[in-house]
Order: C-alpha cells, then structure tokens, then sequence
C-alpha cells in the first residue's frame, strides 16, 4: 500500500525525484554522445557551477555560486508560486505573467518613489508581490464563480501581462531606448557592490533574504497554520472538506493571491537586484515555465522546491561554461524537461500501483456487504 | 474602412490564421478521444523547427524543398506527440502536467538541435518558403475572388481541406463515432468491444501530426528561419480556438478566422481611423482577452468531450 | 431439458473472501430465469462472469451444450450473451441509433450507411415491441426508453441470452409494467432471459424459476409458480441462529429527531424519498433496512444537510433544520457518521490526528491566532486512541489512507462521538470490516443510547439491524412501509417487506 507514515511518505517524495534526477543526467548524457561531445565536459561545467570549483583546472572562482544564486532565486519562487496553488489543487500556468505584473509594480515604485533605502526596498518588495498577487486573484476568481479552467486563462494573462508591461514601460514611463526605463535611483536597489565582491564580481544582490523568508512563509502557512489546514483539505478531497465545512470557493481565490504574491516578489528582486530599470519584454523569459518544473520535481515541498531551484538553477548558470566546452548550452533544458517528464511518469506509475491495490482491497470490501453498488459488485 | 484596405487586410489574416486552423484541428482529435493535450504549443515547435531544417537543406536540391518540409513538420509533430500519448495513456500521468513537460522539452529541444545543426540558436535563414499562389479562374469572381483566390497561401487552403476532411472523419465516418465515444464515456465504448486505447493513440497521433502541420506553415509562410520565439502562443490560442468554436470543425475554422484578423489588427489599426488612436499592445492583448470572455460566457455549460481529461483505466466498469 | 446456460459449481474468490461458493446455474432455452438474493449474495458476481467480465476459479461454463471459456465480453457476444447493465452505458450526446450500432456500424463506402442503420432499429423496435424514437438523444429520453436501447444494442447483436442486472431499480411503476411485457414478448421470438433481482413481487409475475444464493452458496433453484413468496423470502435471508449483542432494554423518552413528510429527489431526478416521516427518541436505536437503491442514501444525505429537501422539514430538538447548511446542523447537536467514510468521513492524505480534529481544529485548543497547536492535536488523537481502541501503525502520525477500514471507521466513531451530538446518523457502521470490529462498533452504539442519545441506524445488513435495534423501519421504494418493533419481529417478516411484498401499517 502507499506509504503508512508520515516517513515513509517522506522517504517516496525524496526517491521519486532523485531518481528522475538521475534519469535525466543519463538522457542527457545520452544525447550530448549521440551529438558527438563528451558528457564529462557537462559534468564538469555543472559542478563548476554548482561550487566554483574547476575540477579540470582545479581553479576556484566564487563568480559562478553568485551567478546560480542568481539563476536560482526567481525559479525558487515561481516554484513556490506553483506548488502552492498544485497543494490547493490548482494548476497555476499563470506565474510568468504574475512575476511580470510584479516587475512592473517594482518599476514603479522605483522611479516615482522617492525614499532611504531601507523603505524603498520593501516598499517594492510589497508592491511586487501585491501585483503579484492581483494577477492570480483573477483566475482564482473565475475559477471559483465560473469554474473556468485556470489552466487556460492563466496562459492567456501571461501574454496580457507581457504586452500591458510594454505599452506602461513605453508610454508612461517613457523608455529611453524602447528597451528599458531610466535607471532606478540606488536606493531601490537590492544589489550591493560588497557582495558583488564577494562572489568575485558575480550579480548577487540581497534578493536572496527575501527568497528564504519566502520558502519559510510557503512552509509555515501550509503546514502550520489553520488556514493551510484548510488548503491542503481541499487540495486532497474536496468533497471531504465541503462536508466538514470549510468555504472550498473563498479558498481558492486566497490561494492563487498567495501564489501570485510569491511570483510577483519574484518580479520584484529581478528588477531591482539583477537589473536596475524597467525592462520591455519581447517575450516570456520562462521563469514560469520553470517554476512549473521545480514545484514538479521538488514534490511541491518547501525544501524540496529550494533544492530543484538550485538544481534547475545550475542547469542555466552552468550554460556559459557548457558553450565554451563546446556544447549547447541548451542540454540544461533538455535535461529539466526530462527530469519532468519522468517525475510526471513516475507519479503515473504510482498512481496505476495505488489503483491496483485499492481496487482490490476496495472489491473485497464490497464484495463482503453491499451488492451492485457503483461498480461491479457481488 | 476602404476596400483596397480589407484587400490587403484579408490575405494576411488568412495567413495568422490557417496554422492556428491546423493546431485546433489537431487539438480537436485529441481531446474529442479524452485526451486534453495542452503540448500543440511544443508541437508547433518541433513542426517548426523540423520544417525550416528540411527547407533549408533542401532548398539548393528542389524548388519543392518547402513542400517536403512541410511534410517534415507532420512527421516529426507526429514523433514527438508519441510522448505524449505513452505518458498520458498507458502510464495514466496527469494529461495537463505531461502536455506542460512537452511544451518545455520542445524548447530545449528545438534550439539544442539547431546548435549542433546550424551552430547558432536559430535555423538558418532559408531564402523563401512558401510561395504565394493565384488560382486563375476563381480570382476572376467578383468581390470574394481577389480577397480568396489572389495572392494567398496555399497553406490556407490546406486548412480548409482539412477542415472539410475533419467534419467528414470525425462525424460520418466509424472512426469517427468510435474516436467520440471514447471521449464522452470511454466505458461504454469498451463495452461495445471498442480497443480504448488504440483510438486515443489514434487522436493523439493525429493531433500531432496537424499540430506539427502547423507549425511548420507557421514558420514556412511568417518568418525566415526558426527561432525560439517563432510559434510565440500560437498553440494556446489554437486551444482557445478550440473552446471558442465549442469542438467542431467549423467553429474552430470560424475561430481561427477571428483570432488571425484580431492579430492582424494591431498592424492596421493605425491606417483604421478610428482605431487609430489606439494603443498598439491593446491589439496584441485583443485575441488572449477576447479568449478569456470566451471561456467565461462558454465555462458554465460543458460542451467539451465529457471524458477528455480522465484518466481511463481498463479496469474500472 | 434443453439447457442453453450451465454454470456448473462456480467458484470465484476476492482477496478475503469467496463470493461464489460451488454455485450451480441451469437455465433453460426460452424461459425466464430470476436470480434472487440480498447485498453481497454473489449474483452480480455470477452474472460477470457469465458475461466475461470476470473470470471463475473453479467450476465450468456449457452455452448451448458446449463447454466454453468466456474470457471477455467479446466472446460472450460471441457467444449470443449480451447484458443490460444496471448503470447504463449510453453516450448521452449520441442518438439512440448510434448508441445502438457503436461499433458495429453498417458502412457505405467510408461513411456510416445511416439509413440502414435507423431502418435496422426501427425492424428490430417494432419486432420486439420496444417503442424508441431512433433519433433522438440519449440525454432527452426517459429512462424507460434508455433502457429500452439497451436492450436493443444486445439484439441487434443477436443476442439469444440477455441478462438484466436489477432492470427496475430505476423505472417508475408504469414502466415496469411495460418492461414486464417486452420481457414476455423477447420470449416468444425464442430469447432467454435471466433477471437478477430482489424484488419477489416482479418474481412472481414474470419469472419461471428461479434460483436463490445467499452470501454466496447455491441455496435451491424453485419454479416460481410452486413457491410462495414467503418461502422464496425465507430461502433469502434465513440463516443459522445470530448471536445478538448484550444489550439491556431501551428506554426512549422525547422525541430528538423528527422527520415529517420528506421528499428528496435522486440523481435521476426522480423522487428518491416520498413523503417519509420518522421520529427517533432519547435513548433509543431506530434501524432502517432496506435493499441498497431504496432511498436510503438520498434520506441521509437529506438529514445530514448534503442533499437538498424538496419538501418536508427536519427537526432538531424542536430546531428546524431543514434549510441550514451542513456546519450548522452539526452545530445544532447533529452527529453523522456517513456512509462513505473516504469520501466524506476522512481526508485519507492527512494524517489521522488532523482527522480527529477535522470538525474544530479553528479552535483552541487546537489552534491559537489561526497557529496549529500540534502538541494538542496529537495529545487528542492519543485520548481517542486509546479511549476507542484505534489501531494505526505509528500512532497519531499514521496516514489515513493507510489504516485498515476497521479502524479508518472507529476513528471516524471516535470523532463523532467525543463530539457529543444529540442526534447520531449513522450509516453503514460496518460495511467491509471484520468480526471483531463489527463487534467493538455495535458495543459503541449501544452505549451511546444508553448514554440517551438519539440514534438512526441506517444499514443494508439485516443482521446488524436486528442485534443493535430497538425498533425497526422498513424503507422501500423511497417509503416506510412497516415499523416494528425489534424484539417482535424476525427475518422473514422483515424479508418481506424489504422486497415490497408486505406493507405494515404505519
């Protein structure tokens, strides 16, 4: 039978992904030989990424662990915005257009707000994730009055969002060059010359603080609150958690605001830690997409999240170093999206496993009393 | 609004629309089996891809290079939607998680190859795709014969064949009542002696192949080259077609019209005097805002396959 | 003796138990043959595997004469067997003749040949009586045509043999009239019919033997015009003498409860409770029995607040409740243990001390500015543990999912009655679960009438409604139809009213 404690369970979300992880390295590796490279060289340039260390050259250069933290940072909280709509029961494709209405909000706040750094900062913060969380009370909202299906019209808003970011980027904050604002004042900003000289002149900026209080919060309200309870009722049985009372509609709008505020702070710490202005976008960078991956293989757990971000984030980090050894940096991709596909396959293949045994603990059950009751009976 | 204004207007519409025509019908076959399949985004890629790859290379060789990649594009649409169906039908994954996967593998995918092809991000440029044709007699009818006949694609009409050839299938053929059954109550199709899972893999095959179709029209008629950013949505809106047009042949080419005149929109707005003062990204928002009234006018009564999305599994009754 | 069907000592297991113990089927060519029993007897089972949909341990098959294996629905069809499910399987956006020639369609070139196919149906219509308007949509006809079509997809398969599975469990009384003729008719174009049912009347009116099980054994095969009902009752649900429960006598005081002239409609939207009043009193057990698709489920659901009252009114403690939603009945001293308990009892992914606190875990205790209070919830699963003897392999930290019924069930008892409620509901207490359970829930029940709690027992078991009840009502056909009291009454009396055949005044 499935897992009968809280440990085993524990011990099935760790496997699954580990081993998909593994699976994926090995497709990977695969294909970059049937390419005519040498997957070491991957290897190599993953581990540099990972810990700076060049175990060719032996060399260490602390650059490469800022840039993952960089890399890694947004995906963590798409994930987080992800897995917590996932833990409600709701598929939330909607987090780039989410974290774009949030980078859009920290765009704003940053040029017309004038204060110390250490207002303006989470003054943005907020703003961001407030945006955020707007964006993701729309589907929420439909969802629960219409019933749309969020997986739709959360596509559809990411491509709303992305056009309504031009159009305020070029028309009301007057873009100097059509690609960007101007730059923000320095006290809107999370980076930090002090830690780009730690890291050997890597990006890192503070936006990191505010993405482990992030995956605490995710953690915390899910797992120890009253309201979470009530979530993760709903996301489980629905029919169970309408029976002992909880309100499944106001529930749902609350958990995609959650989510969207997640992304959206997500939007904020990019705009003002890895770039300084307002951006237009020619296209969705991805980030939600990703999201998507890391909540999927992080089993939509706070730490399993942190670490997929980190994993998927040296997928990116690592791609310069892979280039310049002569292999597309694309093989990062292909590897994420077999990782997904195999947790996906996994899940399938659990659920065909559970089926099996409660198929049949469930007709021994009704074999023993009732007669023709659903399905086939005694 | 001038005449010589919708004359101009009309071609490229139809030029927007026929690949989102194709993907629809793709998406049509899917889910009319039970198989929602949210992965035509990443087939239109691979579609793509695959059709400006074979042009390319074939360009020097014959004239009839961009036909041949068009076929490419149904073949390797066809490949890759494998994938998919093994997922989502024998391993029982959760049909929107793998279709998501699809879509970010095709990503990868895509660009990995055309580096190890073309050592760039892109394919390279091929000189010219398709060619624009004019059907002799027809474009001589009044009013509908320059705006349908003249200087069109013949990708749309494709389009239109396929449309024809869809309602046919899908509404008077076997096949096609069998392919419904299994997407309204595939446990009354099995109890008809009808093998569930054969004709599932029959719609997603299908909807690979037109959604790799697509694609591959998308790239050959709109652009020079495949890039990352060639197929931008085009899959989803082709899904959203599909809602729009409520699943039937005719709707989803209705619709197909209507989100490639409202993409053509933003183009023209300007010489449209009263649009003209207008914000350009209104008209980009225009086709994902008017999907999302759609669904919300279209939600509350299910007109979609009953059983599209359910995971069938052979031994419940 | 033509035999057209010999299922000759079948036996078929299920993990736990046998629900096919050396049973012998012998059914000649152009009769009607029922097939009698109570929930779980073994009919349905038997069917299936006559059907291919299962296929037996032991014993052998002979269609026609021949031994045969029957190892899907294919081969039956084949075979000339065809059967007309309980839950239908109808496209419900399909005409009635595509319903009909799915599968088999009649061609014209490539396309379907249409015409044929409505000219096929409206020959096989007319030859068998069964009046169907051939274009019409599944989703727009009565259930009566519904059933109709399916009794066409098995002739115009050719079907010689046609197994009804409970045919009028969804019929309204003039249907069944008309289904009784179309019945008779198929036998004189030479069909043989067997009918699964419990409904002794319809037996008699349009059967010619019938062969009873009972929990599983062959008890006789009789000719139905030689056995009374009562006897055929009695060959039903006789059994060796039961223990019954300790229990000292009742002692009812006010009424608690009150249900005066319910109606409730069912997923059909037919009327699934009609006019049904009831009163339960402090201290006293009421039993409800009942063949499963009497209107049981629709009653409690009715009570318990997740099914809408058409008509009628529930009282609480002289409280109407009829419009409150579900929380605040339960509020107003409601207690209900449901009949599905994965589905509304338990949230089976949680762990088994959030489960206990399911009703109040917004309060402290348990929980403090919107904070769960862990510590607590556990120290009240670890109480209720102990108190209610649940057993769960690691404790409070157990997942749901992963206890055995028996004790998913006495967790599901524990919460309710630490609750408190004035007004217990309580449905199918025992369904699935072992002796030893059975026995430890019966004991709870007891001592909480005597404790002066109101309770309405509500269960398909007629055992356990005769050991735990004080008084007994019969529910068939969505009414009362006798009220007794439990110490006065037996099997057969209770027998036979549960089959519609003997109505006590109420």
């Amino acid at each position: 039978m499935a897992a009968k404690t809280e440990k085993a369970a524990k011990g099935r979300k760790v496997l699954i992904p580990l081993v998909a992880v593994a699976l994926g390295f090995l497709l990977g590796s695969i294909v970059v030989l049937l390419t005519g490279k040498n997957p070491l060289l991957m290897f190599n340039a993953i581990i540099q990424g990972l810990t700076g260390i060049n175990i060719a050259t032996g060399g260490f250069n602390p650059r490469h662990i800022g840039e993952l933290v960089i890399q890694a940072m947004p995906i963590i909280l798409t994930g987080l915005c992800v897995g917590f709509a996932f833990r409600t029961g709701l598929f939330n494709i909607g987090a780039e257009g989410q974290l774009m209405m949030g980078s859009l909000a920290a765009t704003a706040v940053a040029l017309t707000v004038k204060a110390p750094t250490f207002v303006h900062v989470p003054l943005i913060l907020v703003a961001g994730m407030g945006a955020g969380a707007l964006w993701g009370a729309i589907p929420g909202y439909l969802k629960s009055r219409f019933n749309v299906h969020e997986v739709v019209v959360t596509i559809m808003l990411n491509y709303t969002a992305l056009h309504f970011n031009n159009w305020t980027i070029l028309n009301v904050f007057t873009s100097v060059d059509r690609v960007k604002t101007a730059e923000f004042p320095t006290t809107a900003l999370l980076k930090d010359p002090w830690l780009a000289d730690l890291t050997n002149g890597s990006r890192l900026n503070w936006g990191f603080v505010p993405v482990i209080l992030a995956v605490i919060a995710f953690w915390f309200i899910l797992e120890k609150t009253t309201f979470g309870y009530g979530l993760r009722a709903v996301g489980f049985n629905k029919d169970g958690a309408k029976y002992a009372g909880m309100k499944v509609d106001r529930n749902v709008v609350l958990s995609m605001v959650i989510a969207g505020a997640f992304a959206g702070l997500a939007g904020a710490i990019i705009t003002t830690g890895t770039f300084s202005f307002g951006r237009t976008l020619s296209s969705a960078e991805g980030y939600g997409f990703d999201g998507i991956a890391v909540a999927l293989v992080g089993m939509t757990q706070a730490p399993g999240i942190l670490l997929a971000g980190l994993l998927f984030g040296v997928l990116k980090s690592a791609g310069p170093l892979m280039q310049s050894a002569g292999i597309p940096r694309e093989i990062g991709g292909i590897i994420q999206a077999s990782i997904v596909m195999f947790v996906a396959m996994k899940l399938g293949i659990e659920r065909i496993l559970d089926l099996a045994k409660g198929k049949r603990a469930a007709k021994a059950a009704l074999a023993a009393t009732a007669d023709g009751v659903g399905e086939v009976g005694v | 609004m001038s005449f010589s204004l919708i004359l101009e207007m009309f071609p490229i519409a139809l030029m927007f629309a026929a690949p989102l025509v194709m993907a629809a019908l793709g998406g049509l076959f899917s889910e009319r089996s039970g198989v929602v399949n949210i992965a035509l985004e990443g087939i239109m890629m691979v579609g793509a891809f695959a059709g400006a790859s074979v042009t390319v290379v074939l360009e020097p060789l014959t004239p009839l290079a961009p036909w041949i990649g068009l076929l490419a594009g149904v073949v390797a649409g066809m490949l890759f939607s494998l994938l998919h169906a093994f997922a989502s039908i024998n391993l029982k994954a959760d049909q929107v998680i793998s279709g998501t996967a699809l879509n970010i593998l095709a990503g990868g995918m895509t660009v990995y190859l055309c580096q190890i092809l073309f050592h760039q991000q892109r394919t390279r440029a091929f000189s010219s795709g398709l060619r624009k044709i004019t059907v002799p007699l027809l474009e001589k009818i009044p009013v509908i014969g320059p705006i349908l006949f003249k200087e069109i694609y013949p990708t749309f009409y494709v389009a239109m064949a396929l449309v024809m050839l869809t309602w046919f299938v899908v509404f008077k053929t076997p096949f096609g009542l069998r392919l419904r059954s299994c997407g309204e109550h595939p446990q009354a199709a099995a109890s008809m002696g009808i093998n569930v899972y054969a004709i599932r893999y029959a719609g997603v095959i299908i909807s690979g192949a037109l959604a790799g179709l697509a694609g591959a029209t998308m790239v050959l008629t709109q652009d020079i080259q495949y890039t990352v950013t060639s197929v931008h949505g085009a899959g989803f809106i082709a899904l959203a077609s599909l809602v729009f047009g409520k699943w039937s042949p005719w709707g989803v080419l209705g619709a197909g019209l209507f989100f490639g005149f409202a993409q053509i929109l933003a183009y023209y707005a300007k010489d449209i005097t009263f649009l003209a003062a207008l914000p350009q990204e209104m008209f980009y928002i225009l086709p994902y805002v008017l999907t999302i009234i759609a669904l919300m006018v279209f939600a509350g009564k299910t007109v979609g396959p009953k059983a599209a999305g359910e995971i069938y599994d052979q031994g419940k009754r | 003796m033509a035999y057209i069907i010999e299922m000759l000592n079948i036996v078929k297991d299920f993990p736990g138990i046998r629900a096919n113990d050396d049973v012998t089927l012998q059914v000649e060519k152009g009769s009607i043959h029922a097939l009698l029993g109570e929930n779980g007897a073994g009919k349905s089972t038997l069917m299936s595997i006559l059907f291919g949909l299962y296929t037996p341990d032991g014993g052998s098959i002979r269609i026609r004469g021949e031994t045969v294996r029957i190892t899907d629905p294919n081969v039956a069809n084949e075979l000339g067997i065809g059967m007309v499910h309980q839950h239908f399987k109808l496209v419900h956006n399909f005409t009635v003749t595509e319903n009909i020639i799915l599968g088999l369609e009649p061609r014209k070139g490539l396309m379907i040949d249409v015409r044929k196919a409505a000219s096929k149906v409206a020959e096989l219509s007319k030859l068998y009586g069964l009046d169907v308007d051939p274009n019409a949509k599944i989703e727009d006809i009565s259930v009566g045509m519904q059933q109709r079509v399916e009794i066409l997809k098995m002739l115009y398969r050719d079907a010689e043999i046609l197994i009804f599975d409970e045919p009028t469990a969804v019929l309204t009384p003039q249907e069944i009239h008309e289904l009784i003729g179309i019945m008779r008719r198929l036998v004189e174009e030479g069909k043989t019919i067997l009918l699964i049912t419990h409904k002794l009347k319809e037996i008699k009116e349009v059967a010619d033997t019938c062969t009873v099980l009972r929990r599983g054994k062959f008890i006789g095969t009789v000719a139905v015009k030689d056995a009374s009902e009562a006897r055929m009752a009695e060959m039903m649900v006789g059994r060796e003498v039961s223990f019954s429960v300790d229990k000292g006598p009742a002692a009812p005081r006010e009424v608690v409860l009150e249900i005066q002239n319910l109606c409730v409609r069912n997923n059909k939207n037919l009327l699934g409770v009609k006019n049904l009043s009831l009163q339960v009193r402090r201290g006293e057990i009421l039993g409800v029995c009942g063949i499963d698709g009497n209107g049981q489920t629709e009653l409690i659901q009715a009570l318990t607040g997740l099914a809408k009252i058409e008509s009628g009114s529930v009282l609480i403690n002289g409280h109407n409740v009829t419009q409150l939603p579900v929380r605040q009945r339960l509020d107003r001293g409601l207690g209900h243990i449901p009949e599905d308990r994965h589905r509304h009892g338990l949230i089976l992914d949680f762990r088994l001390d959030e489960n206990l606190v399911i009703h109040n875990y917004g309060k402290a205790p348990y929980s403090r500015y919107g904070v769960l209070d862990f510590t607590a919830i556990r120290k009240n699963a670890e109480r209720l543990i102990e108190e209610f003897d649940v057993r769960a392999g690691k404790g409070p930290a157990t997942f749901a999912r992963s206890m055995s019924g028996g004790n998913q069930q006495k967790a599901i008892l524990a919460r309710e009655i630490d609750r408190s409620p004035e007004a217990f509901i309580i449905a199918q207490p025992t369904r699935g679960l072992d002796v030893g359970a059975i026995e430890y829930i019966h004991k709870r029940i007891i001592a909480e009438r005597d404790k002066g709690k109101a309770i309405l027992l509500v269960s398909l078991e007629l055992d356990e409604i005769m050991d735990v009840s004080d008084r007994i009502a019969v529910i068939y056909g969505g009414e009362i139809v006798g009220l007794v009291d439990a110490s006065k009454t037996n099997e057969n009396e209770l027998g036979l009213m549960m089959s519609g055949s003997v109505r006590k005044a109420v």
